[in-house]
């Protein structure tokens, strides 16, 4: 490791400009003669748009233009990209979800018209001048009501509110199991729906040259080249070369600026029709409603164990809600993320799971941060701690007994997945040393003094990232291939720019990426410069999300370093006179073996751009491209151990120690991973005991401000205790897994179990996520009763 | 935010003509809640009075008799206020626990209890110590001034310019906050005040109350045990996503209790 | 109809026209340029638009552009020296106390009213202060420890 290389703690360079105010976000962007758009949103949950009267509203001080769905007609709907097969072999249903609403509106919050004026604020007058004449129906936002004779019908495409039914495994072997089985655990619930909530509120910024024919959308994106593609091919604004799509300094994704929304469709194609740049920034009210949400599911799950302990099998039914329209990737969450978690870390001989996918009159649901694999882990490790206390075992020892040994790996699971390697038992005994697991009884009789409540949680997760082969993937209906790209681009004086199809949002690439680099090429760190989020600059990518950055970027910029290499080997072989064969390539100098005769990388970068004394045959320049496919998922796994204090006067939970011991695999920056595992716990905390996005009966969303939807703040965490037991990964060159949604995925289960472990000495027996003050109190209330 | 005209005000009766003359016209002091308001575009006024250019409404004075706090004067400067603590301590802290710092360095009293949150601390205080609020035209005492869900006894052209607060013997605050907004669920003020023993809740139900029956108890006996047994009624109470009115009335009897303890 | 402000930005005297509707913090980013106050919410309870006025910390969303009439304001843009970080920028860089850089501007003024007001704060006092800014990405952990670490530094 050098200093600056893979595994070196570097503190980010990205940091100067956000600390000094010099980032620059979408919002940032102003543009000369640049409008603003406002969105006239649908205040009821379900209604037949009967008419638009834009009359007044065309008539007040700077309005540009008003516009309708109708008016867009030439515009494609917003897609869902992942086409699942149902249990039927037929497709799922994938109602057309128009930019603006076209005859009816299906959720609140759904776009009815654009008002564009040369001000916000007369955006906005003019909005509120817009009359809409609404057919009020009745609305259903339950998931687990929707498909019920009688309830609302929202799309004629899907019957029942069906979007699909899905199913994994052979249902009669696994019943046959759970009828011999010495004891089944049985649980129902809930995983909460929440709101992404990005810091940084979604924006763009559209303009069309109309000197040129080429659109430019400045946006708040993970995945500009994904938005171009999409926006191109399905929408037709555009052909691909003539829309450039940059997505700047980004404040924040967790997975809700993955997908394409109906407002940067609109303001693109609007910006030609007036001619005008227009901007568009949510406000964070708008951002609830219309920004797609996270999670929703209804779960019964059962545990078959035989006598002792082993897991014999499992058996799973959600209801997955997906919204009122299908968002761009949401069908893939709660079936191929989700289903095919459930083996978890554990041998367990079958598993089937039955997921119905449903519609409801609420925002879309799609990828939040973990997508399908929190809810999944959720499932598992509270099925595994439930089992534990029916059967009076030890938690961490029943997980031990049931762990997928050292020796096992390659290892199949009952759903479909492979996993390469991992300790499971190794960072188990890591967690409980760093969780001080030994003291916990002492702690307990303490708080018990006090007049409190204490419980412990285990979280043995386990998740697929490093999204994904684009073989494989395709086979389970997506639309796209999930490689990335890499180029590695050497300047004559020596330095070098990596482009890549990644992006950053916080995740600190500019950073890692160049101790990739540096370490791969032996360049100075500093003099490596990372390059994204502009498809103009950058090859074709396909983004940030499901922990992909290092694991198939990363692997991406490998190998075009390993290009790098190769070709710099014929240059230097040449230049010292020497047999290519002979060339070895360390720190950066290509040294004929066994002698000093050396030649540094800077030295060949400039000889290949000044090419007087060069091979024959070979191009100029020192530039290359790599493509990288994986060839499988990677799985990131671990322990976090969570210790709550509950005060059951008031049903308050206090988060009060959390540990945490992770197999990432390569580390590549221990700083930045830890701040990744620290984000994910707290956004796992904040799932377990705060957070909840609530719609009341006629789908209005009733937590749709920070008044009212419970954000985690700095005084609701506890310093967390992070350690690393890493096994690299054998299946990409890098040997890493994934960090960035670790702490999502484990968190809620460790945090709900140490709740319930808590809640178990006065009697209370279920509780769901949120484990808000009031449940908690009510759960007490209950027990007692 | 609609558009409207702004004006600063140079004094308590240039505002108070301009209020008196226009219905839709508002005062602005700390602006904590009325510009969310406004740019919620929950609110439409002709005119925003700007009583910050006022002055000498912004001190804070302590004599024998107690702590008057002029309308204007920031949560954060009562806080800080030194007199304040050495005086009423529990009006300090109190005053310390509202919202987050950066709206006690706006927030001020005046604003506040005009406004009349059923969420909001200070009408804990006014009620729970028996506090007079001045205004230009009168002396309204605490327990007239609060009348119902974001009411009060203030007319049209009517201003807060300070609030008295006697002297009480053993006082303390308690709040539960609502996870989210971390305005108070329930908030219970205790005061052996000067003219006798006050319990005054807020957040609750739509308007701070007093509960004869703890106030009764801790007259005789000043102990959280005086109050732990003594529920109160759930009918009437505030409910929402955070809180059952169920859940609010308990939490009345639990912070009541947490106050007397910390009261000493 | 527009009201004409004057004030002082960071050290040096400016003005505008705005309309009395306008924020401070749209004065801030829209007429002045100063785009590294942010806006995340609009119920005012996020703190990405936290900037000092006459020496405090006060979200800029929630004060009327015309009120700051007069008044000193200081945003991130001018709290470092020149090309040297203020300490307390400094320590958040040093200490991973960011990642999408989003809230922290806020969060860094937000910190420095606190080490004016408390300049030795504990976890506890740091964890409180931050009630009225939302950070999504770090979980807080690093930010506690940036903010511990500036205010050390700057007691020097």
């Amino acid at each position: 490791m050098t200093e600056q290389g893979i595994g070196a703690a570097v503190a980010r360079r990205e940091d100067r400009r956000f600390v000094t105010g010099q980032g620059h976000y979408t919002d940032d962007i102003n543009r000369r003669g640049q409008t603003h758009a406002y969105f006239v949103r649908s205040p009821h949950a379900h209604a037949t748009l009967n008419g638009v009267n834009t009359d007044a509203a065309r008539a007040m001080p700077g309005v540009r233009g008003i516009f309708v769905g109708e008016d867009m007609a030439d515009v494609g709907p917003l897609i869902c990209g992942w086409a699942i097969t149902d249990v039927n072999g037929e497709p799922h249903k994938a109602p057309p979800h128009p930019a603006l609403a076209v005859g009816k509106v299906n959720y609140v919050g759904d776009a009815v018209a654009v008002v564009i004026a040369d001000t916000l604020e007369q955006a906005k007058d003019a909005g509120a001048a817009v009359e809409v004449d609404y057919g009020l129906l009745d609305a259903v936002a339950d998931p687990a009501r929707s498909m019920a004779a009688g309830q609302p019908q929202i799309h004629e495409e899907a019957p029942d509110n069906l979007c699909y039914e899905w199913a994994l495994g052979d249902k009669a072997a696994i019943d046959a199991v759970f009828d011999g089985a010495a004891h089944v655990t049985s649980l129902e619930f809930s995983n909460n729906r929440l709101v992404p909530n990005a810091m940084e509120p979604r924006a763009c910024v559209a303009e069309y040259d109309d000197g040129t024919g080429e659109y430019t959308l400045f946006i708040a994106s993970q995945n500009p080249h994904v938005h171009r593609l999409v926006m191109s091919a399905f929408h037709g604004l555009a052909p691909e070369h003539k829309l450039r799509v940059v997505a700047p300094d980004v404040g924040g994704g967790f997975g809700s600026k993955i997908f394409i929304y109906a407002e940067e469709v609109v303001a693109t194609w609007a910006s030609a029709r007036i001619g005008r740049p227009i901007k568009w920034t949510a406000e964070r009210s708008e951002s609830f409603i219309a920004d797609a949400h996270g999670r929703d599911h209804v779960t019964k799950a059962e545990l078959a164990l035989d006598s002792g302990g082993k897991f014999l099998a499992m058996r799973v039914e959600t209801i997955a809600n997906m919204g009122a329209y299908l968002s761009t990737f949401s069908s893939a969450v709660p079936s191929y993320l989700y289903g095919t978690l459930l083996a978890g870390q554990y041998t367990t001989g079958g598993i089937y799971c039955n997921v119905k996918t449903v519609f409801t009159n609420t925002a879309p649901v799609d990828a939040y941060r973990g997508a399908g694999r929190p809810e999944a882990a959720y499932v598992v490790e509270r099925l595994v701690e439930t089992a534990a206390n029916e059967t009076g075992r030890d938690p961490a020892e029943l997980r031990r007994i049931n762990f997928v040994p050292g020796d096992a790996f390659p290892y199949e699971t009952p759903v479909i997945m492979q996993y390469d390697c991992g300790d499971f038992a190794g960072s188990m005994d890591q967690a409980l040393d760093l969780a001080g697991y030994g003291g916990f009884q002492a702690r307990k009789a303490e708080s018990k003094a006090n007049g409190k409540l204490r419980g412990v949680g285990f979280s043995s997760y386990i998740e697929a990232c490093g999204v994904a082969p684009s073989a494989a993937v395709g086979s389970l209906g997506a639309g796209v291939g999930l490689w990335e790209s890499a180029s590695i681009r050497f300047n004559p004086t020596g330095n070098v720019q990596l482009l890549t199809g990644c992006h950053t949002h916080g995740q600190g690439h500019e950073t890692a990426y160049a101790q990739i680099v540096a370490d791969k090429l032996g360049v100075p760190y500093d003099q490596v410069d990372v390059i994204h989020g502009d498809t103009a600059k950058t090859p074709f990518g396909m983004g940030t999300y499901g922990s992909r950055s290092a694991a198939v970027g990363g692997s991406a910029i490998v190998k075009a370093a390993d290009k790098i290499i190769e070709k710099g080997r014929k240059i230097a072989a040449h230049a010292l006179e020497a047999s290519e064969d002979d060339i070895e390539f360390t720190g950066g100098n290509f040294t004929v073996k066994g002698t000093d005769k050396a030649m540094n990388i800077a030295e060949v970068a400039f000889t290949a751009y000044v090419p007087h004394n060069y091979p024959e045959g070979l191009e100029p320049g020192l530039e290359e491209s790599a493509f990288y496919d994986p060839l499988n998922f990677s799985f990131p796994a671990g322990t976090h151990i969570c210790e709550v204090e509950i005060d059951p006067e008031t049903g308050s939970v206090a988060i009060d120690k959390y540990a945490a011991v992770d197999d990432f695999g390569v580390v590549i920056n221990p700083l930045i991973v830890e701040g990744q595992v620290h984000g994910g716990i707290g956004q796992g905390i904040g799932q377990a005991v705060l957070e909840h996005a609530v719609y009341d009966s006629a789908g209005q969303l009733i937590s749709g401000s920070y008044m009212d939807y419970t954000m985690p703040r700095a005084d609701d965490v506890p310093n967390y205790d992070v350690g690393f037991n890493g096994v690299p990964s054998p299946l990409n060159p890098l040997g890493v897994k994934g960090c960035g949604e670790a702490g999502a995925i484990a968190a809620p289960a460790a945090v709900m179990n140490a709740v319930h472990d808590a809640l178990r000495d006065v009697g209370v027996g279920h509780i769901e996520m949120p484990a808000t003050p009031l449940r908690v109190w009510q759960a007490i209330q209950d027990a007692a009763a | 935010m609609y558009n409207f005209e702004y004006k600063k005000a140079g004094s308590v009766d240039e505002a108070a003509g301009i209020v008196g003359a226009d219905d839709e016209a508002k005062l602005l002091a700390g602006g904590m809640t009325y510009i969310p308001t406004l740019k919620q575009r929950l609110a439409a006024p002709t005119t925003v009075v700007d009583l910050n250019g006022v002055g000498g409404l912004d001190g804070i004075a302590v004599d024998g008799n107690g702590v008057t706090v002029g309308a204007l004067a920031r949560h954060a400067a009562v806080a800080a206020s030194a007199d304040v603590a050495a005086a009423i301590p529990a009006l300090a802290d109190l005053a310390s626990h509202i919202g987050d710092p950066q709206v006690r360095n706006r927030g001020t009293i005046g604003g506040s209890i005009a406004n009349n949150d059923p969420a909001a601390d200070y009408p804990a205080a006014l009620v729970g110590l028996g506090a007079t609020v001045q205004t230009n035209k009168r002396n309204i005492a605490a327990d007239d001034f609060f009348t119902g869900l974001f009411e009060t006894a203030l007319g049209q052209d009517e201003i807060v310019t300070s609030v008295s607060f006697p002297r009480a013997g053993k006082a303390a605050y308690m709040k539960f906050p609502n996870p989210a907004s971390r305005y108070a669920i329930v908030g219970v003020f205790v005061a052996q005040a000067a003219d006798g023993v006050r319990v005054a809740v807020t957040g609750a139900g739509p308007c701070v109350f007093r509960v004869a029956e703890m106030e009764a108890a801790l007259a005789a006996n000043w102990s959280a045990d005086a109050v732990a047994g003594i529920g109160i009624s759930a009918d009437g109470l505030n409910e929402d996503i955070h809180a059952s009115a169920e859940y609010r009335a308990h939490l009345v009897t639990v912070m009541a209790k947490r106050a007397v303890a910390k009261a000493g | 109809m527009t009201v004409s402000v004057s004030l002082t930005v960071n050290g040096e005297a400016v003005s505008a026209d705005v309309e009395p509707r306008t924020l401070l913090v749209q004065m801030l980013r829209e007429q002045l340029g100063l785009t590294g106050t942010h806006v995340g919410c609009d119920t005012s309870q996020c703190g990405a638009c936290v900037v000092h006025v006459d020496g405090e910390s006060v979200k800029a969303c929630t004060l009327l552009a015309v009120q700051a009439e007069g008044a000193e304001v200081k945003t991130i843009e001018g709290v470092a020296d020149g090309d040297t970080l203020h300490p307390m920028q400094q320590a958040f860089h040093e200490n991973h106390g960011l990642q999408c850089g989003f809230c922290t501007p806020g969060m860094i003024m937000s910190a420095l009213d606190l080490v004016k007001n408390n300049p030795d704060p504990s976890e506890r006092d740091i964890r409180e202060w931050l009630e009225g800014n939302l950070c999504r990405c770090t979980g807080y952990h690093n930010i506690v420890k940036s903010i511990d670490a500036g205010a050390r530094a700057m007691r020097g």
